[in-house]
Parts: C-alpha cells; structure tokens; sequence
C-alpha cells in the first residue's frame, strides 16, 4: 500500500523524474508517428501497386507475341484451376508519344497497352483512374462531350466541345494563313519581276522552327485520305488514354500554388510510333484522339503509359493471322481469388511454361514491385530501432534520475525500513515509481502520438506554413496528404517496450534503495 | 508484576570498521528492560547507546551476544520476522523525527500499518484505521493538524507525530532515541510530559537515550553507559 502511496506522491513531487520521463513520452510519441506514417505509406504503396498490377503477370518476350491466347487462357486455367477469378489479356508495345503543343512536337517515350476494356478493369485497376466519370465504371474509346475531371479546378476544358472549338480556330486560321500568303505572293509578284523564283528561295531560308509552325496545319490534316474526308470537328481518330504525367508537368507557380500544366487534352490528336509485329521489324506511325487521361499517382506509372483498345493496336501492329484470323498478345494478366497463394501459383505456372521452352516471364506483382517494397520494409526496420534506441537512452536517463533520487531519499528509506517495511517493500516503491513513469510517459506519448499523427497534415500545413519549406511535396509523392495507418498491435508494443526500459532503468537504482543499511540510512544527513 | 523483561541483550558485542581500524562500540553489554518502566540510557556521544538501541531495534547485527523480545531471540530470525518485529512489537522515534515529507500528518501515522498490511487488508480495514490514526493523533494533541505536511509542522509537533506514529500499531516497548534533542528546553519538557502520561496512563514500556542527566532523572530506570558497557544502574539511580 504505502509503495504505491508513496510513488503517487513522488511522481508529483519530484518534477526533475519528470523531465526524466519527457524523452520516454518523446521516444514514445516519435515511434507512433513514424509507424503510423510508414504503415500508411506502404499500405497506400501497396494498394496503389497491387491495384495496377494483377496479381500474376505473363509476359511474352517475344515481339509478335504469343499467338492464340485464348488456348493459353485454357492451358492456365487447368493449371490454376478455382484459384483463378480472371483473366485478361493485352498487348504491351514501347512507343513513342508525339504531342503537338504551340507548334513544337514534343515527343515522349511511352508503354503502349491495349486492352481490352471488359476484362481490364477485372484484373486490375484502370477505370477508377480515369478523369471522366462515366469511364470510370467502364472505359470507352470514344471522345466525350465534356465533363472531364469535375471535381478538379483548372482543368481545361476538354471533349468534344473543345475539339469543335479548335478546328474551327485552325480552320480560321488556315483560312488567314492563306489569305495572307496570297497577299504576299500578289505583293510580290507586282514588286519583283522574278516574282517566280521567291517560294523556292523562302522555302530554303526558312529554319526548321519556321517549318513547324506551318506543319500544324498539315499535322491537323487526314493521314490517310479516304473518300470521304477527315474533319476534326466531328471525327476523331482511334481513342488514346495517356498516362498523366506523359502529357502535363506538375510545378509549382510564384505563389508556390501546385499548378498542373497540360501539354495536350482530351480532344486533342496526338502520334504515336510503335513498332510493328513482324520480323522485319518497321515502325508503324498512327494518329490517337486523346479521350481521356490516367491518373493514378503513381509517377512510375503515369508517366510511362498509355492505353489503346486491344483490337485497334493488334490490327496496327499486324498481330491477326491473316489466314486464321487469329490474334497474338504480349501480356497475360491473371487475378486469383482472395487468400490465394500468389507465389504457390506462380511456381505452378512457371512449371508449366519452364522458361527454357517459353519466352515467358512469369510474375507475382510483389516480384515486380519487390524492391520498392522492400526498401519500404527496411526503412522501417531501421527507424524503429534508432528510436527504441533513443528510449533506451532516455532509458539511462531515468537511471541516473533515480540514483539521484534514491539518495535524496536515503532517510527516508531509513525510516521505512525502521517502521517494518522489508527490503523487497522498499525496491518495490523504486520499481513501482520506474513502472508508473513508464507508464505516464508512454501514456502521454501515446495521445501525442496519436493526435499527431490524427492531425498531421494540418501540422504538416502549419510547419509549411512557418518554415516555408515544403513537409510533403504532393509534387513529389504519390499521395497528395500524408497516409497514415495506426496498427494497435505496434501501438501496443511499443507501449510494452517503452514501459519495460523505464522499468527496467529502475531496477538498479531500486537494488541500491533496497540494500541500505538502515542504521547508516538513518544517521545519512 | 511480571518481572520477566520484556526486551533483553545478552553479552553483545558490536564494533565498527573505520579506515580499516576496528573501533569497538559495545563490549559485552548485558541489559533487561522491565514492562512497564520507563528505562533511560545515559551516556556520552560515543558511548555506544545508539548502537544498543539499533540492536534492540534489529536494525543492525551484533558482533557477538544475543537480543531477546519476551524470552525469543530476535537478532538472528529471519529477515521477515525480524521485519514484522519492528513492524509491530516496538515502536521508535528518533531525535530528527524522521517523518516522510511527502505525506501529511496522518499519512505518516498510518505509515506503519500500511506497511505491515497488505494492499487488499489495508484498504478492507482502511476506514479503521483512518479512525485509529486519527485518534493517536488527538492522543498527541495534534488531531487539528492532521493534514498538514511535516514541512508545515514545528519541531515539536513532528516529534509529536512521530509518537503518535509508533503507537499505531499498539507497540509493547518504544525506542526513543534522543526525543528531545532537537527540541528547545520547554518543547522538550512537554514531549517528555507526553512520554511519561503515556507511562503512567497507558502502561507503556519506554527505553529513553539521553545524555541530559535531568532528563533521565525523570526515569524509573537509568543506566549509564561508559565505554562500550552498562554501568550499575542501581548504583547511578542511587547516585
């Protein structure tokens, strides 16, 4: 009784074990934020790489694919059996993305996919991603009126509306450019008598950037002139679904405002050269009318893609037996059911595409993200034992505090002892007290820990907003706040943890408390 | 009157170690302390009185020689009884008080039964012995100052908690060590007033140290103490 009594009174006396506790509280507060933030980091990383990757991936090497992937999907399906929830099938291109953007082409190296749009979405995430509500349930290649990317402001304006609007501006300006040409040839003509020989020598003059301010017209014009003839405010080319990042930068303007900087939208016509499936490898050049724009934040990703219908991209590419009529693809994606062994069935299948027969590269998205993740894991690792560390040294800490304080009291142990109180009832009141600090100082920092990691990016913001140096970069990162998730199993553990090194720094000092001698304790001025 | 003592030491020895010299303390001290008298041991400073006393209190060991409480040797029993001994058998206060700063008046006069109870029991019987506590105090004259904390009570109220304080747990012999030392003359007349009521009153056996020979002139019992032995205490009543 009188043990827990007497920590109580010196818990709210003695304020120097307090400070002591401080860096417990610290320490404590420090690992909750920290786990939480990793926690959430990798969970959101997590779900963000599982989602755009299906769960197995086949790929074929080879540059015409594999043929007949329906007999595949048989074959793969015997060998997963009811593990297997779906399939899809794609093909996977490298390519080359031109945007026309103020007259300049700029050009950009790009995934090529296509897929196709029912099973896609089955496999893995693609349709959330998308800037268009309605090709979120389901993606459609076709341009639509309006509507993009609602909920964000300073979208430009895009669609259909918009496409309208920019032929008939290239009409009018085309029909300017030549009016003016006329007028400078009828100057001309009447200035010079040689009036012929000035095209030829304006055409030699001109630089190549000259060039590309007349090519817009000829880039806007048909590629292939059919019979019936190519306007812009009405027909679009095959649909495209780029990557965000393939045709925006993200920077920040002078008010350190995050801006979003689009070089083409949905509406615009963009090139894209890719090549062949043939073995005598040519490029194919083929125009998209971008429909809509893919944005899932993970850099890595949108940056690099861009997705097309599957069947538009075989017929490009020349992946349909003309004989049989039937199609190659390059990738196989598979999902399996919930709780599957993703590694299990990985081996199964290697197994039976050994790669010393197929070209085939068969992975788990773990496999493929395994680094990353990794990294993330030992991250973790790392800073977890860095921060028990610094408990440890707050640890020593209460150590020295309590040496300090035992000898203070060493009287008053006297006393004690001379009243009855054993050895063991005096380490006791050492080892309560070393307990009960534990324990407030965990229990303060875990509510610190908690509301911070609640509030972090308000606190983020607040930081922000003093230093002026940016916490969390969303120009940086995948996310645009801070994720956290609070595991109560660390949350736990770290409490125990914390609570065992402050109880376990009291242990000696309470040793020393217990073996006094208490004739010379009481003699002790 | 029962005449067997109720405290005894018999032939003890105690020296200590200082820089590597054994200084003697108590040579051969034999002693009874009869029930119901209050005994003072006079003597100088060094003249081993304490160190008797810490003996008879089982604070320290003795060299050689044995101490016995109501004919059972006390000086080599386990730690527990020897705990359990202080505990409830006797009851000390010493020239300095040794009140607990971090707890009140009545705290510190509860202190000994919270110690000797458990958790559990002491929190059963708590009303109790709040009561007792309470009533050792008015016992004092200090129940107005109950909550106060030793660092608001004067010297002599201290000394006065401190005997309330050896009390509580209903004591048959108490140790007093030098009680009025620290005490101006007056203060240190009522505290012996108090002492010498709780004789008479209550039957209360009480072993005094002192070295104020008016003082132990106030006992039933005096014994002189020179050198590390008891000198005739018949003869020093006498003289």
């Amino acid at each position: 009784m009188y043990r827990w009594l007497l920590c109580l009174r010196y818990l709210r006396t003695r304020y120097i074990a307090l400070a002591s506790i401080i860096s417990v509280m610290l320490g404590v507060a420090t690992l909750i934020v920290v786990n939480s933030v990793m926690a959430g980091f990798a969970a959101e990383m997590h779900d963000r790489l599982h989602g755009l990757a299906s769960d197995i991936l086949i790929e074929c090497h080879a540059s015409g694919g594999m043929p007949d992937p329906d007999a595949h999907l048989a074959v793969i399906r015997d060998v997963l059996g009811d593990r297997m929830e779906g399939a899809s099938v794609s093909v996977h291109v490298p390519g080359m993305l031109g945007i026309e953007f103020n007259g300049q082409l700029i050009t950009r190296h790009v995934n090529l996919v296509g897929i196709d749009p029912e099973t896609y979405d089955k496999v893995s995430q693609f349709g959330r991603f998308l800037l268009h509500p309605e090709n979120q349930p389901g993606v459609s290649f076709d341009l639509r009126d309006g509507g993009y990317a609602p909920e964000r402001s300073g979208f430009p304006e895009s669609g259909w509306v918009y496409r309208r609007q920019r032929a008939a501006y290239d009409k009018l300006l085309e029909q300017e450019r030549a009016r003016i040409d006329a007028a400078v040839r009828q100057a001309r003509a009447s200035l010079t008598p040689a009036a012929d020989a000035a095209p030829t020598i304006d055409e030699a003059s001109v630089g190549p950037s000259m060039a590309m301010d007349f090519s817009s017209s000829a880039f806007v014009s048909p590629d292939s002139p059919g019979p019936k003839q190519f306007d812009p405010a009405v027909d679009q080319y095959p649909g495209i679904v780029l990557g965000i990042a393939t045709c925006s930068t993200r920077m920040r303007d002078s008010d350190h405002e995050i801006r979003d900087h689009y070089y083409c939208r949905p509406g615009d016509d963009v090139r894209m050269m890719f090549p062949n499936a043939s073995d005598n490898t040519k490029v194919v050049n083929q125009k998209f009318t971008v429909v809509d724009l893919y944005e899932s934040g993970m850099s890595e990703y949108d940056s690099t893609f861009a997705f097309v219908r599957l069947d538009q991209l075989q017929e490009f590419r020349g992946m349909i037996d003309p004989q049989s009529g039937t199609r190659s693809v390059t990738t196989v994606q598979i999902k399996l059911v919930p709780g599957a062994d993703l590694n299990v069935a990985r081996d199964d299948l290697r197994r039976r595409f050994p790669p010393d027969q197929y070209a085939f590269n068969i992975q788990t998205w773990r496999d493929m993200q395994g680094p990353l993740l990794a990294a993330v894991r030992l991250e973790t690792t790392i800073l977890n034992i860095l921060l028990f560390l610094i408990i440890a040294v707050a640890g020593f800490g209460i150590l020295a505090t309590f040496f300090m304080i035992v000898v203070e009291k060493t009287r008053d142990i006297g006393t004690l002892k001379a009243l009855g109180a054993s050895g063991a009832g005096v380490m006791s009141i050492f080892l309560s007290y070393g307990l009960l600090l534990g324990i407030v100082g965990s229990g303060v920092g875990m509510v610190g820990g908690l509301l911070f990691v609640r509030h972090i990016n308000s606190i983020a913001a607040v930081i922000e907003k003093i230093t002026g140096q940016e916490v969390f970069d969303p120009t940086v990162y995948y996310f645009n706040s801070i994720p956290t998730i609070v595991e109560p199993a660390t949350v736990a553990w770290v409490i125990v943890g914390s609570i065992a090194i402050a109880t376990t720094a009291s242990v000696l000092p309470a040793l020393r408390a217990a073996r006094m001698n208490p004739v010379r304790a009481l003699r002790f001025e | 009157m029962n005449d067997q003592p109720v405290l005894s030491a018999r032939g003890i020895y105690k020296s200590y170690q200082k820089d590597s010299i054994e200084v003697p303390v108590l040579r051969g001290v034999d002693l009874d302390i009869v029930a119901g008298r209050v005994t003072a041991m006079v003597g100088r400073s060094g003249s081993g009185k304490s160190t008797l006393m810490h003996l008879l209190a089982t604070l320290d060991y003795p060299d050689q020689g044995e101490v016995y409480f109501r004919g059972q040797r006390i000086d080599n029993a386990s730690r527990a009884a020897r705990d359990a001994y202080r505990n409830r058998d006797i009851g000390i206060i010493f020239q300095f008080y040794h009140l607990l700063p971090e707890l009140s008046a009545v705290e510190n006069v509860l202190a000994p039964l919270m110690i000797g109870r458990s958790t559990w029991e002491y929190f059963r019987h708590r009303k109790e012995a709040r009561r007792r506590a309470e009533a050792m105090l008015d016992r004092v004259g200090l129940l107005h100052r109950a909550s106060h904390k030793p660092s608001e009570l004067s010297g002599g109220e201290m000394q006065r908690t401190a005997i309330a304080r050896s009390l509580m747990t209903n004591p048959a012999v108490l140790l007093a060590d030098e009680p009025t030392g620290n005490l101006d003359a007056e203060t240190g007349a009522e505290i012996l007033k108090l002492l010498r009521g709780l004789n008479t009153d209550d039957g209360l056996t009480i072993v005094m140290i002192t070295h104020d020979d008016s003082i132990a002139a106030g006992a039933d019992t005096v014994l002189r103490m020179k050198d590390g032995r008891i000198q005739d205490g018949r003869v020093a009543l006498v003289a």
